[in-house]
């Protein structure tokens, strides 16, 4: 085993063990929103697409790495907006009034 | 030693890295949810600028490289956003498997550029083939199965349990496909029919992977898709050797993994259960059972108006069909002219309520109901016994009492006490059971009483009967 994939080895399993401990303190009435920004965390392979797309030589690959950025973009992009929107519901000041269908992004 | 850019950028992605755990940390409490959100994009377009910093010192971008991510980055960040912004919270779990779609997809596609990239006939390095060959299967899942999960949760595709003859058998096939593309890939030389077979397996698992699923059980298979995302990009992260994919994405696996569990045992289900699929009936015909029990008390929008003028507390406990029926403007307006009244409001939110764990409280935040009114199972359950009227709109299994008796189909699963409510108020548009498929012990008991409507409906009709004895 190269030293290289011992590291990214020992990176994952980690990372693993963090992920399972930061969520399972979270309450259910935040899941829906958590799951949304685990989701834009995700998004986070844009990168690897970016890096893709730079080196991409040949109309194959150039295909290729068009879609991984275009999804990844939809991704990270989307993720974030969401989950950011929703969070706001959460947040806003206390009052009653029912008229708030399309707010959440408006300040 | 590392150059000073690559220690650099490599500093960077760590800090990008913590941003995302502390982030999710944040995530635990509302107060500092958002913040939690919003530290984790800064981290995000931290890695972003960094990986455009290494390729501009690197200088090795041809002119339609650059092109290619620019305009890629601007129309998918545009649909992203746009989406986002406009969709609607009752339809917030099929873009969430929307974005596991692109995710997967996305990790897929450079598994598939990076074997590519290979020459054909080499033999590729266990470091190398094991990683390239588990973010192309997964990928390939992901892809497939979350756009089933998306079509399925948005009634494009019917939301019940699609089943045919020969499935188990295909399925078998296909997972043999899959495992021999493994030993394929890892142990013999690369050819492009190898990719194609591995990638058709993918497919084609995800697609028998969501098919067979009912529509009340498809959340629990969306969080597991964002698990299986996560793990794809991490994959990707081993192909490219690029730590800031390897560590986010463990950490959505994880997440996802623990969510996906904790989903699962809410609805007292194993996870090998709902994947075995054809047990959820879905829930968007309510097809009327008909087999009315002849104890089931029958009430009018009118009574139910008198209970709740007259009530000093009252809970509400919403479920799947309040979502369905986009019904939280309504209860919202209910609440406020109760508790306009000086009558206390309080709302029962079990883990599941809504269409996926915690949605009812995305649903019910859109419409301004105080977070402090929202009572998670232990704290609602303590409240009951004092509780003048429960009013359940479109909420099912998880008020049946039959949960506290032995061998029902719902034995153990955590409920809500609402019998234990002096009056109880069921608004639900049939006697149709739940996705157990069990009869709910509630409605026959004595104390309750059954209003047959759709919740929207029923809802403006309690609110107009209300207002009247309120304001006399």
């Amino acid at each position: 085993m190269s030293q290289e994939l011992y590291t990214n080895l020992a990176i994952f399993v980690l990372s693993l063990l963090v992920g399972f401990e930061v969520i399972s303190k979270i309450p259910s009435t935040l899941h829906t929103p958590m799951m949304s920004g685990a989701n834009a965390i995700h998004g986070v392979v844009v990168v690897g697409s970016i890096l893709i797309a730079l080196e991409a030589k040949g109309p194959l690959f150039d295909v290729i790495a068009f879609i991984a950025v275009v999804l990844g973009a939809i991704n990270v992009a989307g993720g974030y907006v969401v989950t950011d929107r929703m969070l706001t519901m959460f947040s806003k000041p206390k009052r009653a009034n029912t008229d708030a269908e399309k707010d959440g992004d408006a300040k | 030693m590392m150059s000073p850019l690559t220690t650099i950028v490599s500093l960077s992605y760590l800090v990008s890295a913590a941003c995302y755990v502390i982030g999710l940390h944040m995530m635990r409490t509302p107060k500092t949810a958002r913040n939690g959100n919003r530290l984790s994009a800064v981290g995000m377009l931290l890695a972003v600028i960094m990986t455009f910093i290494v390729v501009l010192v690197k200088h090795e971008t041809s002119m339609t490289g650059w092109i290619i991510m620019l305009v890629g980055l601007v129309i998918g960040v545009a649909y992203g956003a746009v989406k986002a912004r406009t969709v609607q919270m009752t339809d917030m779990p099929q873009l969430v498997s929307l974005f596991n779609a692109v995710g997967g997809g996305a990790a897929a596609a450079i598994g598939i550029y990076d074997y590519l990239t290979q020459p054909t006939g080499s033999h590729l390095a266990l470091a190398f083939s094991l990683p390239v060959i588990l973010d192309l299967l997964i990928g390939c899942v992901t892809f497939s199965g979350s756009l089933i999960a998306t079509g399925k949760l948005s009634g494009k595709i019917s939301g019940k349990p699609i089943t045919f003859p020969g499935a188990k058998l295909l399925n078998g096939i296909v997972i043999i496909v899959m495992l021999a593309s493994i030993v394929l890939t890892v142990g013999f030389p690369t050819a492009p029919w190898i990719l194609i077979m591995t990638i058709v397996a993918g497919l084609v698992f995800g697609l028998l992977m969501a098919m067979p699923i009912g529509g009340a059980d498809m959340p629990v298979v969306v969080s597991l898709l964002n698990a299986f995302t996560g793990l794809a990009v991490a994959m990707a992260g081993f192909v490219i050797d690029n730590q800031v994919l390897i560590i986010a994405g463990a950490l959505v696996g994880a997440a996802g993994t623990i969510l996906t569990l904790q989903m699962a045992a809410a609805m007292n289900r194993s996870v090998a259960n709902i994947l075995a699929g054809g047990f959820g009936t879905g829930d968007f015909g309510a097809t009327a059972a008909d087999d009315v029990p002849v104890n089931v008390k029958e009430t009018t929008a009118d009574d139910i108006g008198v209970q709740l003028a007259y009530a000093k507390n009252v809970m509400i406990v919403p479920g799947y069909g309040l979502a369905a029926a986009q019904a939280q403007h309504e209860v919202a307006e209910l609440a406020k002219l109760l508790t306009d009244n000086g009558i206390n409001v309080n709302y029962a939110i079990h883990p599941v309520a809504g269409r996926m764990p915690g949605h009812m409280n995305v649903l019910l935040a859109e419409v301004n109901v105080p977070y402090d009114q929202m009572k998670q199972l232990e704290e609602a359950n303590a409240m009951f016994e004092n509780t003048d009227v429960s009013l359940v709109i479109g909420a099912n299994d998880v008020t049946n009492p039959a949960a506290r008796k032995p061998n029902t189909a719902i034995t153990g699963m955590p409920i809500l006490d609402v019998d234990k409510s002096k009056s109880i108020v069921i608004i639900k548009r049939s006697m149709s059971t739940g996705y157990a498929g069990i009869q709910n012990e509630l409605f026959s008991n004595d104390k309750s009483a059954m209003f047959f409507s759709d919740a929207k409906k029923g809802l403006q009709e309690i609110v107009a009967a209300t207002k009247e004895y309120l304001e006399q």
